[in-house]
C-alpha cells in the first residue's frame, strides 16, 4: 500500500534534505525547529491492464456522452488531437499512454469504417514536435500509418488557412481553433493530466487555438486572479477556457475527451535515480553510496554531458486512471484522481518557501532550462502547487536552487533570448512588459517564421512564462536563487546566493531571524492543500 | 611653468605603442609624455589671451595619442612638442572664467578671408589647420603654438572663448567641449530610430544631446558597466543593453528576419558609434538597415573592417568630428540643465598624470566616466 504524502517537521535528527539543482543535486540541512518538508506521496498502484481500462472507459463514458463506438460512423470526419511534448515530465517510457489510447480509438474507428482521420499534436504556441518525438508519443505503427500521407501533424497556430473563428464568449473572448478539428464531426482529445492544471476545456480551447484566442487568458490579469491555476475552481485561467468550451459546444463542435492520470513513479524503484524518490532518512547505505557516486560523477561532467544524461531519462510511470466522455464530467473525475496522488494537507503558511528546481519543465524537453524557464518553473508551477493558500505567506521569501545559466537553446527559444536581453534589461514588471512588448513579439515575422518552419516556441511564449509567475511576484517579498549564475539571477530581478545558509541569512532581512520554512520536496510532484 | 609635454621621440613612441597594447594607458609611463618645466606659450598676436586652466579633461583621443594608437593621418596636422588638453575650463587674466573652443580655424590662424567652411561657420571643416600664424594643429592640445589644458597656462584666441554662467560648476564646464561634440553629432541625425554604441563619456553625452534634440526618438544604447547603464537611462536612452545584446535587440525591435549566421535582413535606420573600434564599426554595419546611416562619433583610427555590408546594403558611413561654434551654446545649456558635472568622477594633479591616464583608460571598469586634471591648486598657477 503506497504511503501518502506528508509533512515532516525538521529536528536535529533529520538528515540533509535533497534539493534538485538543474542537472545536479544538493543535500541541504534545514534549520531544526522551524522547518518542515512537504513530501510527495509514494506512487499509487498502477492499472494492471491499462489497455483494458482504456477500452472500458471508451465504452463507458462519463457525463452526457454516448460510448465512442456509437459516435463513429462511416464517412465521418474524425480528428484525434493529443497533448504535445510538454507532457508528461520527464517523458514516459514506451509505450506512451497517448499511443495506447490512440491505438484503441483507431481500432474502434477502423471497425466503424471511419477512414477520414487526422491526428494533430495540440501544441498551441509550443514548438513543433520532431518526428522522433511524435513517434514516441503515438508509437511507430500510428506514425507510419498516418504521417507519410500528411494525416499526422503539428497544429499550426499561425496558419490563417487552417484556423476557424468560432465566436466570442459572453466576456468578449474570441474563440478560434484548428479548422480541421472544428470542421470534424468529432474531435477525440487524448490527454495526459500530469497536474491538475491540465485537461478539461483547456485541452481544446488552448491546445488547438491561436494567439488571437489564447491572449484572452494567457495574460497578467488572468494569472493574478488565479489562486491558484492548479485549482480549477479558483482559476481564472480555467474559467476563461471553460467559457470558450461553452462557445465550442454551442457551435456544434463535438468533443470526446479522454483523460489519463499517471502515478508518481518518476525515477523508478531501482537503479541510481530511484534514490530521488525515497525519503532521506530511509536511504540505505547503498542508496547513500549511489547518491554520492551519482553526484560526484555528475559534478565532474561538463554541463552538456549532464544535460544529455538527464534528458535521456524516461520515467516508468504507471497509468492510474482513464476517463472518457463529456469534457467537464471527465475532468472532474480526472482532477480527483490527480489529487489522490499529489494532494497533501498542510497546516498554515510559512515565512519562507524553499525548492530545488530540477532539470526539466514543460518547455525544455530535449532542450535547455534557460533563466526565464527557471523563473516560470519556480514562481509559476512550483509556487502554484497549492489549493487554498500559497505555502508561503504574503511578503514572504522564496528560495530556489538552480544553476540558472545564461544559456538558451537557439532553435527552441529564439524569442526568449531577445526577451531576456531586451525586455528584462528594462523591466521585470509583468504589467509593463505585457503593455509595452507583447504585441511586438507576438507579431514578429521572424519568430512566426521560426515557429512555423523550425522548432521554435512562438514569439510571445516567453511572455507567458513571465506572466505565469506574476501571482508569485506580487505575493512574495523576495526571491533568492541559490547556486545560480549571478548575472542571470540579477537580470531576472532576483537575488543570488552561494549557499542555502547565505540565502536564509538574506531571507532573515525580510521575515526575521526565526522565519518558518517549508521545503517543497518536488519532484515527484506534490501539491499542498494549505488550510 | 609646469606642463605635460608630448615630444617627438620615436623610440619612446614605439615603447608607448607596446605598453599601450599590453595595458591601455600604459603609454603614459614609458612614452613621450612627460611632466616638465617649460616657458609659457607666447601670445601669437593680437586677439590672443592667456588662459589658466582650472580643469582639463582626458579624452579618448588623448589616450590614443599617449598609447601610440592614433592614425598617422594626424602627423601633418599636429606640431611637436605639444601640451595635450583640449577639454578646458580656465580663467583669463581678468578673472573671467571661460570654456575653450579648441579648434584652430582660419580666424585663429590669421586668415582673412576665411576658407569657405570657416566662412560658413563650419570650423570643424577648416581647410587650413596646418597653415597661417600658428604651427600645425587641428586643435589646442595638439599644437605647439597654443599649449594645452594639461598645464598651468595656455593661450587662446578671443574667438575661442565661451563665457560661462557663474553658477555652472567647473566640473560641468569641463564637459562643455565634449558636450558640443555630442550636440553636433546629434544634429546630424535625421530620424527617431537610433542605436547608439558605447556609453563612455562621449556616448552618454550623445544620448543626452539626442534626447534633447529628438524627444520622440527611440534610442537603444549599449553599456558595458552598471553605472554606465544607469547614467544612459537617466540621460534619455529608451533601452540599454550589453554590447553583445544589441544585434538581437535591434532585430527584435525592427521585427526583421535573421539569417543563420546572425546577419539581419533589415536593421535600424541610424547607428551612432561612440566607440570607434573595429568591433563597434563592424557591429554598426551589422545592425544598420539597408539605406541606413552610421554616424562615426568616437574617433576610429586604423581599423580593419569588412565593408561588404556597406556596399551591399547601401549604408552611409558619416563622420562626426568636433562641432560648429554654435554648438557650444547648446552644450553649455545641456550640461547646465542635466547637471552633467556629475560625470566627472575623478581628478588628479599634473604630477599624478600616470595614475590619471591609467584611471581614464579604465574608467568604465573602475566605475568612472570622465577623468580630468585639476589645476586649481597647482602652486605656480597664479604666479605666472
Amino acid at each position: 500500500m503506497p504511503r501518502p504524502g506528508f509533512v515532516l517537521d525538521v529536528d536535529r535528527s533529520t538528515p540533509p534534505i535533497l534539493f534538485h539543482h538543474g542537472e545536479s543535486l544538493r543535500l541541504e540541512r534545514l534549520p531544526a525547529g522551524r522547518s518542515r518538508v512537504l513530501y510527495p506521496g509514494e506512487p499509487l498502484e498502477a492499472l494492471d491492464d491499462p489497455d483494458a481500462a482504456i477500452r472500458l472507459a471508451l465504452d463507458n463514458p462519463l457525463g452526457d456522452s454516448a460510448p465512442l463506438r456509437a459516435l463513429l460512423t462511416p464517412g465521418m470526419k474524425l480528428t484525434i488531437c493529443f497533448d504535445d511534448i510538454s507532457l508528461p515530465l520527464p517523458p514516459m517510457r514506451r509505450p506512451d499512454v497517448r499511443q495506447r489510447v490512440i491505438e484503441a480509438v483507431l481500432d474502434l474507428a477502423a471497425a466503424a469504417g471511419v477512414d477520414d482521420v487526422h491526428l494533430i499534436a495540440a501544441l498551441a504556441l509550443h514548438r513543433r514536435m520532431t518526428e522522433a518525438e511524435l513517434r514516441h508519443a503515438v508509437g511507430d505503427r500510428v506514425y507510419d500509418a498516418f504521417a507519410p500521407d500528411g494525416l499526422l501533424y503539428n497544429h499550426d497556430a499561425e496558419d490563417p488557412d487552417n484556423l476557424l473563428f468560432i465566436g466570442e464568449t459572453k466576456h468578449g473572448e474570441e474563440v478560434e481553433i484548428n479548422k480541421r478539428a472544428a470542421e470534424s464531426d468529432l474531435i477525440v482529445y487524448v490527454n495526459i493530466n500530469l497536474v491538475s492544471m491540465d485537461g478539461g476545456w483547456k485541452s481544446t480551447a488552448t491546445g488547438l487555438s491561436s494567439y488571437k484566442s489564447l491572449r484572452h487568458h494567457h495574460n497578467v490579469a488572468t494569472m493574478l486572479k488565479s489562486r491558484s491555476f492548479m485549482d480549477r475552481h479558483k482559476s481564472e485561467l480555467h474559467s476563461s477556457n471553460w467559457r470558450m468550451g461553452e462557445v465550442l459546444k454551442n457551435s456544434g463542435i463535438k468533443v470526446f475527451q479522454i483523460e489519463t492520470t499517471l502515478n508518481n513513479d518518476t525515477f523508478g524503484t531501482s537503479g541510481p535515480m530511484s534514490v530521488l524518490q525515497k525519503r532521506e532518512w530511509e536511504w540505505t547505505a547503498r542508496d547513500r553510496a549511489s547518491f554520492v557516486g551519482m553526484k560526484a560523477g555528475l559534478d565532474r561532467l561538463p554541463v552538456k554531458a549532464r544535460r544529455k544524461i538527464f534528458n535521456s531519462w524516461q520515467a516508468p510511470y504507471g497509468i492510474t486512471s482513464v476517463q472518457a466522455g463529456e469534457v467537464e464530467a471527465v475532468h472532474e473525475v480526472t482532477t480527483a484522481n490527480v489529487f489522490k496522488q499529489q494532494l497533501v494537507e498542510v497546516q498554515g503558511q510559512s515565512d519562507i518557501l524553499t525548492m530545488g528546481l530540477p532539470y526539466i519543465c514543460p518547455y525544455n524537453v530535449h532542450s535547455i532550462m534557460n533563466p526565464i524557464l527557471v523563473m516560470c518553473l519556480g514562481l509559476g508551477y512550483f509556487f502554484n502547487m497549492y489549493r487554498g493558500n500559497p505555502l508561503v505567506r504574503e511578503g514572504g521569501v522564496l528560495i530556489m536552487s538552480h544553476p540558472t545559466p545564461w544559456e538558451f537553446h537557439p532553435v527552441h527559444h529564439p524569442s526568449y533570448i531577445d526577451f531576456f536581453e531586451q525586455v528584462l534589461a528594462e523591466t521585470t514588471n509583468p504589467v509593463e512588459i505585457e503593455a509595452k512588448y507583447e504585441k511586438q513579439y507576438a507579431e514578429d515575422e521572424w519568430y512566426r517564421h521560426l515557429y512555423r518552419t523550425s522548432h521554435a516556441y512562438h514569439g510571445v511564449h516567453p511572455f507567458y512564462m513571465w506572466y505565469w509567475g506574476s501571482h508569485a511576484l506580487s505575493h512574495l517579498g523576495k526571491v533568492i536563487i541559490v547556486g545560480g549564475e549571478a548575472r542571470s539571477v540579477r537580470r531576472l530581478g532576483f537575488t543570488p546566493a552561494s549557499t542555502l545558509t547565505d540565502a536564509l541569512e538574506m531571507a532573515a532581512d525580510v521575515v526575521g531571524r526565526d522565519g518558518t520554512i517549508t521545503h517543497l520536496h518536488n519532484p515527484p510532484i506534490v501539491m499542498a492543500d494549505v488550510i | 611653468m609646469k606642463a605635460l609635454v608630448f615630444s617627438r621621440q620615436p623610440a619612446k613612441f614605439a615603447a608607448a605603442m607596446v605598453a599601450g597594447r599590453l595595458r591601455p594607458g600604459g603609454g603614459a609611463r614609458v612614452g613621450p609624455l612627460s611632466l616638465r618645466d617649460v616657458d609659457p606659450p607666447a601670445l601669437p598676436g593680437p586677439g590672443w589671451v592667456r588662459v589658466r586652466p582650472r580643469l582639463a579633461g582626458i579624452c579618448g583621443s588623448d589616450l590614443a595619442t599617449i598609447d601610440g594608437t592614433s592614425s598617422r593621418w594626424f602627423e601633418p596636422i599636429v606640431s611637436f612638442p605639444f601640451t595635450p588638453g583640449h577639454e578646458v575650463v580656465g580663467d583669463l587674466d581678468d578673472g573671467t572664467r571661460v570654456a575653450v573652443v579648441p579648434v584652430l580655424s582660419c580666424v585663429t590662424r590669421g586668415f582673412s578671408p576665411a576658407c569657405p567652411a570657416c566662412a560658413a561657420g563650419r570650423i570643424n571643416h577648416c581647410e587650413r589647420i596646418a597653415f597661417g600664424d600658428l604651427e600645425p594643429g587641428l586643435q589646442c592640445g595638439f599644437c605647439e603654438s597654443t599649449g594645452g589644458g594639461w598645464s598651468t597656462v595656455m593661450v587662446a584666441h578671443e574667438s575661442q572663448l565661451v563665457p560661462l554662467p557663474p553658477d555652472l560648476s567647473d566640473e560641468a564646464a569641463v564637459l562643455v567641449e565634449p558636450a558640443a561634440c555630442a550636440v553636433h553629432a546629434a544634429s546630424r541625425v535625421n530620424n527617431d530610430d537610433i542605436a547608439l554604441i558605447g556609453s563612455g563619456t562621449l556616448g552618454l553625452l550623445t544620448i543626452a544631446a539626442l534626447r534633447a534634440a529628438r524627444p520622440q526618438a527611440v534610442i537603444m544604447a549599449t553599456a558595458k558597466y552598471p553605472h554606465q547603464r544607469d547614467l544612459a537611462t537617466t540621460l534619455g536612452a529608451s533601452a540599454v543593453v550589453a554590447p553583445g545584446e544589441l544585434d538581437r535587440t535591434v532585430r527584435a525591435r525592427s521585427g526583421t528576419m535573421r539569417l543563420d549566421n546572425g546577419q539581419l535582413g533589415g536593421g535600424i535606420a541610424t547607428v551612432v558609434d561612440c566607440v570607434g573600434s573595429a568591433s563597434s564599426i563592424a557591429q554598426a554595419l551589422r545592425i544598420a538597415a539597408p539605406g541606413g546611416t552610421i554616424h562615426a562619433v568616437g574617433m576610429p583610427g586604423v581599423t580593419t573592417v569588412d565593408l561588404t555590408p556597406l556596399w551591399q546594403r547601401e549604408i552611409a558611413l558619416q563622420g562626426a568630428y568636433a562641432y560648429e561654434r554654435a554648438n557650444f551654446d547648446a552644450a553649455v545649456a545641456l550640461v547646465a540643465a542635466l547637471d552633467l558635472g556629475r560625470l566627472v568622477t575623478g581628478t588628479y594633479p599634473l604630477h599624478g598624470y600616470e595614475q590619471a591616464i591609467a584611471h581614464a583608460a579604465h574608467a568604465g571598469s573602475r566605475g568612472a566616466v570622465k577623468i580630468a586634471f585639476d589645476l586649481r591648486s597647482e602652486r605656480e598657477r597664479d604666479s605666472i
